[in-house]
């Protein structure tokens, strides 16, 4: 009899041993990360929102991460880096998350990042428009515009021009004084000059100028061949709109952070140029995961009711981010994010943007920014010939 | 440096004209709140965009010319107005903590503006976003001369009617001294809320001339407080003229600042004016 019971908790202890482990085996995955579900900021972080749940939907598919499911635990900072770093603080502390996935957009990004760096965890963030900022060695960009845009953007946008024959004699400079772009527009100048361009006009307003007016009546008197507009939302139609009150188009116009749907729906901006790391036509959109990810982006954005349906430059970069991670944890089976990063350090990934490294400063690659006009309507990428949409050509009215 | 051209200077100078017009219409209601009602009305900039969005929202729904759309948006944001001072009476909220609950209205009402129409830019596609005139070298944009219309046209008729009409009397009899008012048969609370749902109507106005102009976002709201804030504390509380002039005088300031110096410059000016007018007139405000 009693040798029966002792064999009983043998059985009895085995079993509980076994269901232990297969809960553990079959605990999620679980990423934490917040986006500004609210708040000035929401319109483009619902784009993150959606492809996030695009993404880590289809990876469960696949099977999830290291054979677990994953599970998506995203909070709303409000657009409010403050918020952005005690969420994060929470994430990691309180929900205890495996791994992290970051914010959106610059400052939350900033934020998150000096959580993680306090933690040691990997953060892989979308959209951080200020490179020289990032200095925490587990951090990676998934956008690819390199450790330098402030010299690489302008050389691009110009490159452009001159291979389309276009090269400028004058250029006019304006630029908000923005952050995470006044750098670029402020090399933009240093560019210009190198290249012996003729700047004829510099000018800087303060984000949330109301008052266009004045600023397109000083580019029309100053007949730029080319105007460099360091332009971030709304700022480059409020100047189109002050431009076109005035009878004037110039020749060449770039904004370096457009809002893309308002910019590309206004019958004015017909010409205007801007860059991109991905637009929602081929070459881009032809790889088989990047078919799907566009395909399956507009038919949830479309329903989603949001007003821009095609992948373009937030949407890819958020979509890189996953792939960053899901790439990494499976280049190391593990979650152990020193391992994570060590291995993003030293690998290269296969993204939708194209194939991105990580070894140059603060972990930035190449500058893959590609220089896009609007064109009937649309976005079109016109420069690098290898990335162009199928004919499409830079046109200089 | 070069000079700039006479004509950079005049269409700059227009520029902020229209601009400084747009300032004094969004001020209008906000000053006479403020001064007859004393009634700080942070909300004001919300319904001004509501009526912004709502005109688009009908424009783009309906087709109609966006300033028909006036026919509905004005009665309408009368009544929220009336309901808004209603409700202040209701608690007796005092000034100081007017500004502290009309600022949880315009951010209940950002919120709502957010759940409908999105973060996102909209744009009011209308006949009236390219026509323009042309005065010899200069451009007046329709739009914007619709809005400096209303702008001269609204704060006359009020300034006429503050001065010479018994309703106008009573209202600053009222706002001088209630309880002798009261005395002479003045009805101060069917008042305030007559003054209210006015002062909310010209937001709707003014935000059916933002919308002409502008795109809109929700948290452009935030965008003019400081700005508008300062034509009306220029212009004087309570005064019908008063934030039109101090609109035109802050908008052409910023304008010419724009075109001579670094357009950068330009948000210092109309607080620099105000600072300026505060020493020099310390008694205008208050």
């Amino acid at each position: 009899m009693r040798q029966l019971r002792n064999w009983g908790r043998v059985v009895a202890g085995a079993a509980l041993c076994a269901l232990t482990a297969l809960a553990h085996a079959q605990a999620p995955v679980r990423i934490g990360s917040t986006l500004a579900l609210t708040g000035p900021l929401s319109a483009t972080a619902q784009v993150h929102k959606l492809v996030g749940e695009i993404y880590v939907e289809q990876l469960n598919k696949r099977g999830g991460l290291l054979g677990r499911q994953v599970e998506w635990i995203v909070k709303d900072d409000q657009s409010k880096p403050d918020v952005a770093r005690t969420l994060y603080e929470q994430l990691i502390t309180a929900d205890k998350v495996d791994l992290l996935m970051g914010p959106y957009a610059t400052g939350a990004i900033l934020s998150a990042m000096g959580v993680a760096q306090r933690y040691d965890k990997l953060l892989i963030h979308h959209t951080f428009g200020i490179p020289n900022l990032a200095k925490y060695e587990r951090q990676f960009p998934a956008w690819s515009l390199g450790p330098d845009p402030g010299t690489t953007v302008p050389n691009t946008v110009l490159d452009a021009l001159a291979a389309a024959g276009k090269t400028p004699k004058t250029i006019a400079v304006v630029t908000s004084k923005f952050p995470s772009l006044h750098f670029i527009s402020l090399g933009a100048r240093e560019v210009a000059k190198k290249r012996g361009i003729n700047e004829v006009l510099f000018l800087e307003w303060e984000f949330g100028n109301r008052d266009f007016g004045p600023i397109a009546a000083r580019i029309k008197d100053a007949k730029p061949d080319f105007v460099w507009v360091g332009a971030i939302g709304l700022d480059g139609n409020l100047l189109i709109d002050a431009m076109k009150k005035l009878d004037y188009t110039p020749p060449i116009h770039f904004y370096v952070y457009p809002a893309p749907g308002p910019m590309v729906k206004s019958a004015d901006a017909d010409g205007a140029l801007s860059v991109s790391i991905f637009e929602d036509h081929p070459p881009l959109n032809t790889s088989p995961v990047a078919a799907e990810f566009t395909k399956t982006f507009r038919e949830r954005a479309t329903k989603a009711n949001l007003p821009e349906t095609n992948v373009e430059v937030q949407a890819a970069a958020s979509f890189t981010a996953w792939q960053m991670l899901e790439a990494a944890v499976n280049g190391t089976k593990s979650l152990d994010d020193k391992a994570l990063a060590a291995w993003l350090k030293s690998n290269k990934v296969d993204t939708i943007q194209g194939k991105l490294r990580f070894d140059g400063p603060n972990n930035y690659g190449d500058d893959l920014m590609h220089v896009k006009q609007v064109q009937n309507g649309r976005w079109l990428i016109v420069y690098p010939p290898n990335v162009a949409a199928p004919g499409a050509k830079l046109i200089v009215k | 440096m070069t000079l700039p051209s006479a004509t950079l200077l005049a269409q700059s100078a227009l520029s902020g004209l229209f601009v400084g017009a747009l300032y004094g219409l969004i001020g209008l209601g906000l000053g006479l709140s403020w001064g007859l009602l004393r009634t700080i009305n942070l909300a004001h900039f919300a319904f001004t965009f509501a009526a912004a969005y709502l005109c688009y929202q009908l424009v783009t729904v309906t087709g109609i010319d966006p300033l028909l759309t006036l026919i509905v948006i004005v009665p309408l944001f009368f009544a929220l107005g009336v309901a808004l001072q209603a409700l202040l009476q209701r608690f007796a909220v005092s000034a100081l903590n007017s500004l502290l609950v009309t600022f949880g209205v315009t951010a209940i009402i950002e919120a709502a503006i957010q759940a409908i129409w999105s973060a996102d830019f909209r744009r009011l596609e209308s006949h009236y976003a390219q026509a323009k005139f042309k005065w010899g070298a200069l451009y007046l944009p329709v739009p914007e001369l619709i809005t400096l219309g209303f702008a001269i046209a609204l704060s006359l008729a009020l300034w006429a009617l503050l001065k010479h009409t018994d309703l106008g009397k009573a209202l600053r009899a009222a706002e001088h001294d209630a309880p002798i008012a009261a005395a002479f048969g003045v009805n101060q609370r069917a008042l305030a809320l007559l003054l209210a749902g006015t002062c909310a109507a010209l937001a709707a106005v003014a935000g059916v001339c933002l919308s002409l102009s502008f795109t809109l976002a929700p948290s452009q709201i935030y965008a003019w407080i400081g700005v508008v804030f300062a034509a009306v504390m220029m212009g004087g509380l309570g005064s019908a003229l008063g934030p039109l002039v101090a609109g035109v005088i802050i908008g052409v300031s910023e304008a010419l600042t724009m075109a001579i110096t670094a357009p950068s410059w330009a948000p210092i000016v109309s607080f620099t004016l105000l600072i300026a007018l505060l020493l020099l007139r310390p008694g205008r405000v208050g």
